[in-house]
């Protein structure tokens, strides 16, 4: 099973490397100031496997990242993925098949302003809920593919094309409040295709709890409008390497939700101890069907999957990712193993001034 | 299995969640930063202004990566403070964590 936030049949153009390429230059031109600043190049290649009903798939993955500090208050930044993708042959044929997928997630300008106020415009990452703009990483998800409902938005692209604010509402020592308000524009351009929509995202996060509530809304603003609304919780007590994050969304032909948990333990050595690098996780989600329309890419019937996984966090910025999953939905009760390793890596795009 | 037993299934893994969460809190953690690395030092209690504005807004989503080149720490908060919404305070600070 895919990742559900890799969109592979989004941007399936070569020309994405020439942009990625037009990117790393303009950062080359504009880079100039402190010795600190010098852009980098991060993200992650894995290696994934994917036993689905019985089918065992595998797909090589490399997600590059360039982010450009520019003067004082600009940052340019992209990320990409280029995806190899071999699927067993279908009728009792043996061997195969392979298909790749080269494209940009997003390409964005920031100009932060304050921390009040922060605009973003292009092609940019749609902060509905939590999981397309925060964990869709290779290098930060904990499983493999992507909740059921991590599309469900406006755009099922996961990303829109416009303008962004975003920022920090209210900061005080108990809590604080951010938003997002974004606008896309509808666009048929093969690299940069996009739903025209809006919405915005209001998050409130206490601090000496580690505890974030956030609500999300967005409307589509093309053909047959639509509305969605999403509710996140997240909870990080301090002081342990427990997390759990949880996601709700509605949109107007399903819902669903997920709710994950992991843990590292510090009793045995700290996190770097080789006990302390096992963290074991529990996912489980449900999607429901609330008419006969599938067109927002969740599941057809109601399906309810549960997630067993056990990650290794190795030295040197590699992680091993394993879980078994059980799904259960009227079209058939389904095993899903996946295994994986992700390595995250993070440097200078060129060697700049020592500072 | 319907939905009614997903729900029981949540509702025994917060009751378990919340068990493990209080013995380990009852336990004194034993981590010490061995080695100049933000992730050791993520361990760690905080000691810091900008060890706390690491954890309470880097590390809610990612671990932090194994140590990197101080030529790129700037690139790194300028990402931080648009995706945290950070101020300049923060930015500050953070560097001062990033390099001592």
């Amino acid at each position: 099973m895919f990742r559900t936030d890799l969109h592979l049949t989004r941007r399936p153009s070569a020309h994405t490397i020439g942009l990625f390429l037009f990117v790393l230059a303009a950062m080359a031109i504009a880079h100039h100031g402190s010795a600190q600043n010098t852009p980098l190049i991060s993200g992650g290649v894995a290696f994934f496997s994917s036993t689905y009903a019985g089918s065992t798939s595998f797909y090589p993955i490399i997600e590059p990242l360039l982010a450009a500090p520019l003067g004082q208050h600009v940052l340019v930044e992209s990320r990409a993925a280029f995806l190899e993708f071999y699927s067993p042959k279908g009728g009792n044929q043996s061997g195969y098949d392979h298909s790749h997928f080269i494209g940009l997630t997003y390409l964005q300008g920031d100009y932060v302003a304050s921390r009040h106020f922060t605009i973003v415009a292009g092609d940019y990452l749609i902060p509905f809920n939590t999981y397309n703009d925060r964990l869709s990483p290779v290098w930060i998800g904990n499983f493999q593919d992507g909740p059921l409902i991590a599309n469900l938005n406006f755009s099922s692209s996961g990303s829109g094309l416009g303008g962004m604010l975003r920022g920090n509402a209210i900061q005080r020592s108990k809590y604080s409040i951010d938003y997002n308000y974004y606008y896309s524009t509808r666009s048929a351009n093969e690299q940069f295709s996009a739903s025209r929509g809006s919405g915005g995202r209001a998050c409130l996060y206490l601090p000496e709890q580690r505890l974030e509530v956030g609500f999300s809304y967005d409307r589509l603003l093309q053909r047959t409008h639509e509305n969605f609304y999403g509710a996140h919780v997240w909870w990080e007590p301090k002081d342990t390497a427990f997390r759990l994050r949880s996601e709700f969304a509605r949109g107007q032909h399903a819902q669903g939700y997920w709710v994950e948990a992991d843990y590292r333990t510090k009793a045995f050595g700290g996190l770097d101890s080789p006990i302390g690098r096992i963290e074991p996780l529990f996912r489980m989600q449900q999607t429901f069907r609330l008419d006969t329309i599938a067109s927002d890419g969740l599941p057809r019937v109601n399906t309810q999957r549960a997630d067993f996984g056990l990650d290794y966090n190795l030295p040197h910025n590699t992680r091993i990712l394993t879980s078994y999953a059980r799904q259960f939905s009227a079209s058939g009760n389904y095993n899903i193993w996946e295994t994986g390793i992700v390595y995250r890596f993070l440097f200078p795009a060129w060697k700049g001034k020592q500072p | 299995m319907n939905s009614r037993h997903f729900l029981y299934v949540a509702l025994v893994l917060a009751v378990v969640s919340a068990l493990a969460l209080a013995a380990q809190q009852s336990s004194t953690p034993a981590t010490q930063p061995t080695k100049h690395s933000a992730a050791h030092k993520q361990a760690a209690q905080p000691q810091n202004e900008g060890e706390r504005i690491f954890q309470q807004n880097c590390a809610r989503c990612h671990n932090a990566p194994e140590g990197f080149s101080p030529r790129i720490s700037g690139a790194i908060l300028r990402h931080m403070r648009v995706r945290a919404s950070l101020s300049q305070h923060d930015e500050e600070q953070l560097l001062r964590f990033f390099n001592p």
